[in-house]
């Protein structure tokens, strides 16, 4: 994709997001809110943390949580690999490393390409999914971190575990 | 930059103006008579007042104005400084910060309090007598200068503007002035215009300019900002060399500025003498000779005008070498202030924080570094070794210096104190100086910003119980002033900052007494004087017989001593009777930084603050008890200690360890007592870096914050209170959390 025609369509509205893998799924996020990627490191556990928090890392002398997507997803706690990687991404005022099995593209979608989510029965699911994209007879879920980490999400899950 | 900005900057400069113009006084205060003191305080108080006109802030304008004005009186040797001028001036510096804090985070500041020294500034000013005749024995000089009728319902600045200048001028002559003007680049930067100054002074008088190019360089070599030109300005006009200099005031100290009388009407005879000229010689010695001409025989005549001229000259050359030692005394102020503007630089501390934070990842990228290249390389002696162990120096430095940065000296916190100290010995009506000490010790910023809360409490207590009342110590032979000591020193890699009053000292009997009534101690208890001292520390605790204004807010000591702890820091207290107490405070140069014992619980590496711990053991099967259900004691020295796996705690495993196997650490916590936090190995004791876990992720109980260990791994750094207090069966939810100490 040439850089005039990333401009171009970026100024029709449409926007960038990077896609990422866990087990046989698909998702994306918006790509502004993504810092960097890198390649997974063991991870400090963390005492009364949810499952789904894998611990801390030193991000250039910044304590940054992992958070492994598959279990925050509601799927099977992550068993990570060399080959995994963490997505360092930015919410709200946080910096939080999301654990994925693999970045697999950057895609440049318009709203046009978004489809609604279909009514599930999942509260979880509802949760985070803001919708579907069809790219290349895959299906990609468009998720909101801000959803899956809401300001205080850490203390209520903390409470709650 | 928008006004906001600017504004923003205009209110810390503020703040060091306000520090610049308290410490001149308190010199002052001390018996300091530099005239550079005085013009330093001079011009706190006319930056303040520029900088308020600038912003429209008319009340801070009208008080500052009036305040320079006096000052003014000072500067100029009319207003001698005494203690009781000085008194104002220090209420009035006070003001002046209230009415600056005013300014900027709104509210007003009682009118009847700047009335009342508006008043008394003014007098000062005019030279009435009003210490002198009114506060004799200056107890009470502000409530005297209310009761003075005042019926005029605001304060008028304009009356004395020029009062003070130039009364001696008041003939309608005009004078010739010679104005040398070289603007510096400093002139410029701070949007000061030479052409508006030199417009300004145009509309004094006839004016003839020219302008001095000589040091304009080549165009290739050219500064754009720097300032190149000077001008030589010939003005005839009435005005006084004072209101000629006035012109230059704002901009006073970014030029080169001379102002000299050039030859007066009368001076013709002497065109050939170009040193600066003296209008008050000329004033004294023609006054004679001129009647005499009338009569005088012409030789006479001629005689007498050598004379004259002889004396003038020689007037003229010690008012010279006088003025060039002034010039010269200028000029070394102006290179000194120049220096010391120089020296110093406002930096966002967020900036700092992360260059703080590059270098300690660089130290550990290094360590890493190191560590796999003596690993790779077998004979060790390989270039890149060496490289590498430049590269340790050199990164140890960075470390040091940028640690530096953070570095502030106390004096700010200390300068606060002396204010707390008028205030409170006015309320209750003591007579109390403050004396400090190793104010340009340096240490942290933030250890800075915290201490200053502890302190304040302190000092607070210390003018309300510790110095009495002028009455008590005149009875008991004392100097009916108290003293109050502060000094801070460096010491061992700590900062130990003592608070020493010579008042009466601990009454240890009321002290054991108030222990008895709160339940502190038990009637029969027998104490040494230093456990009763240590007894104003405890929990519950207050000597205040009657809750008072100052202290006995129901915080006391206890809170003092906890907020120290919070820092990683101790306090202690040494009392005599009858002399005083001293209240002894060691505190971390950084809060940055902490000294831990890495320890391995449950394979996972952890940190527990030295602070912390009392003791290290390695437990006998023998010495440990069971205790109901699931309880252990171990028995130490025949008294018996809660054990605490800290795994368990923290959920790093399920069942219990076998203490045998694993080493015990005592501690000390919050609420006084000991436990036997169990550990499964020491690795050693280091000093490790503390970083935040909120940052990114929310406080964890039980954890006071993170670190980042030689291997580029997180370690968490323990929090022992909640720790503690999760085994006495506190839970250690978030919102019971104890870890203040994060």
């Amino acid at each position: 994709m040439s850089v005039s025609y990333a401009v171009k369509s970026l100024s029709q509205g449409a926007r960038e997001l990077i896609a990422f893998r866990i087990g046989d799924q698909e998702f994306c996020v918006n790509i502004m809110s993504v810092r960097e990627i890198r390649g997974w490191t063991q991870a400090t556990p963390m005492p009364h943390a949810p499952a789904y928090v894998r611990g801390v890392i030193n991000l250039r002398g910044a304590v940054l949580p992992i958070i492994d997507m598959s279990a925050r997803l509601g799927m099977k706690e992550t068993e990570p690999t060399q080959r995994h990687v963490i997505i360092v991404a930015q919410v709200k005022s946080k910096v939080v490393g999301l654990l994925v099995e693999a970045v697999s593209d950057i895609l440049t979608i318009t709203d046009d390409n978004i489809q609604p989510v279909p009514e599930v029965s999942s509260d979880l699911e509802k949760q985070y999914a803001r919708g579907i994209l069809a790219i290349d007879k895959r299906m990609i879920c468009l998720i909101e971190l801000e959803a899956l980490f809401p300001e205080k999400a850490h203390d209520k899950e903390s409470e709650a575990a | 930059m928008d006004m906001n900005e600017i504004k923003e900057i205009f209110f810390q400069e503020c703040e060091e103006q306000l520090a610049e113009l308290e410490s001149g006084l308190l010199k002052l205060n001390d018996g300091d008579r530099d005239p550079e003191t005085v013009n330093a305080v001079f011009r706190a108080v006319h930056s303040i007042k520029g900088g308020a006109g600038a912003f429209g802030l008319e009340e801070l304008v009208a008080f500052a104005h009036v305040f320079e004005t006096t000052l003014d009186c000072v500067r100029s040797n009319k207003l001698e400084p005494n203690q009781d001028v000085l008194k104002v001036m220090l209420k009035s510096a006070d003001v002046l910060a209230d009415l600056v804090t005013c300014s900027r985070d709104g509210g007003s500041v009682e009118e009847s309090r700047t009335r009342g020294l508006v008043k008394e500034l003014e007098a000062l000013a005019n030279g009435e007598a009003l210490p002198a005749a009114e506060a004799p024995k200056a107890a009470k000089p502000v409530a005297a200068a209310p009761a003075k009728p005042t019926d005029d319902s605001g304060f008028q600045p304009i009356p004395f503007t020029f009062d003070g200048f130039g009364e001696e001028e008041n003939v309608v002559e005009q004078f010739t002035y010679e104005v040398t003007f070289k603007p510096t680049r400093e002139l410029y930067s701070k949007g000061n215009e030479a052409a508006l100054l030199l417009r300004d002074l145009s509309r004094f008088g006839e004016m003839g300019i020219a302008c001095d190019m000589d040091q304009l360089p080549a165009l290739e070599n050219m500064d754009p900002e720097a300032s190149y030109f000077g001008w030589k300005i010939s003005i005839t006009t009435p005005k006084s060399e004072e209101e000629v200099r006035a012109v230059f005031e704002f901009a006073e100290w970014d030029c080169e500025l001379e102002v000299k009388p050039a030859e007066a009407s009368e001076g013709e005879e002497l065109p050939m003498i170009p040193v600066p000229f003296d209008l008050s010689a000329l004033d004294d010695e023609p006054a004679e000779p001129t009647p005499q001409t009338e009569t005088a025989a012409t030789e006479e005549a001629s005689a007498n005008v050598v004379k004259a001229v002889n004396a003038a000259v020689e007037k003229k050359e010690s008012a010279a070498a006088a003025a060039a030692a002034a010039a010269a005394a200028t000029q070394n102020n102006a290179a000194a202030a120049a220096s010391s503007a120089g020296q110093t630089i406002r930096v966002d501390l967020d900036r700092v924080d992360r260059l703080i934070n590059l270098v300690g990842e660089l130290v550990i990228n290094q360590a890493m570094l190191s560590q796999s290249v003596i690993e790779n390389d077998n004979n060790g002696v390989s270039s890149i070794n060496m490289g590498l162990e430049e590269l340790q120096q050199l990164t140890r430095e960075i470390q040091d210096s940028v640690m530096a940065i953070r570095a502030q000296p106390v004096k700010p916190v200390f300068q606060r104190m002396s204010r707390i100290v008028r205030e409170v010995a006015d309320m209750v009506g003591k007579q109390i100086r403050l004396v400090t000490e190793g104010e340009n010790t340096e240490v942290d910023k933030t250890v800075i910003d915290k201490i200053a809360e502890p302190l304040t409490h302190m000092i607070r207590n210390a003018v309300d119980h510790g110095i009495e009342s002028p009455e008590k110590r005149e009875a008991a032979g004392k100097d009916p002033e108290g003293t109050i000591k502060l000094s801070a020193k460096h010491r061992s890699g700590r900062i130990l900052i003592e608070l020493q009053d010579d008042g009466g000292g601990i009454n240890r009997e009321r002290v054991k007494q108030k222990a008895i009534d709160n339940d502190l101690i038990s009637p029969d208890a027998n104490l040494s004087d230093e456990e009763i001292d240590n007894l104003i520390f405890a929990p519950g605790f207050s000597t205040a017989d009657k809750i008072s204004d100052i202290s006995g807010r129901g915080v006391g000591m206890d809170v003092v001593k906890r907020s120290i702890q919070a820092l990683g820091g101790r306090i202690s207290i040494s009392s005599r009777p009858g002399l005083g107490s001293t209240f002894t405070m060691s505190l971390p140069l950084t809060l940055a930084v902490l000294d831990g014992m890495v320890v391995t619980v449950a394979g996972q590496t952890l940190v527990v603050p030295l602070t912390a711990i009392v003791e290290t053991l390695q437990p006998e099967a023998s010495a440990i008890h069971s205790f109901g259900a699931n309880q252990r004691l171990i028995s130490i020295r025949n008294s018996f200690c809660p054990l605490v796996d800290v795994g368990r705690i923290l959920n790093f495993r399920t069942n219990q360890a076998n203490p045998v196997d694993g080493v015990a650490l005592l501690v000390e916590s919050e609420g006084g007592g000991q436990r036997a936090l169990m550990v499964d190995a020491i690795q050693g004791q280091r000093q490790v870096v503390i970083k935040s876990l909120e940052a990114n992720y929310t406080h964890v109980p039980g954890i006071a914050a993170a670190t980042i260990l030689g291997d580029g791994r997180v370690a968490l750094i323990l929090d022992v209170d909640a720790v503690v207090g999760a085994s006495r069966g506190q839970s250690l939810k978030p919102e019971m959390s104890l870890a203040a100490a994060g």
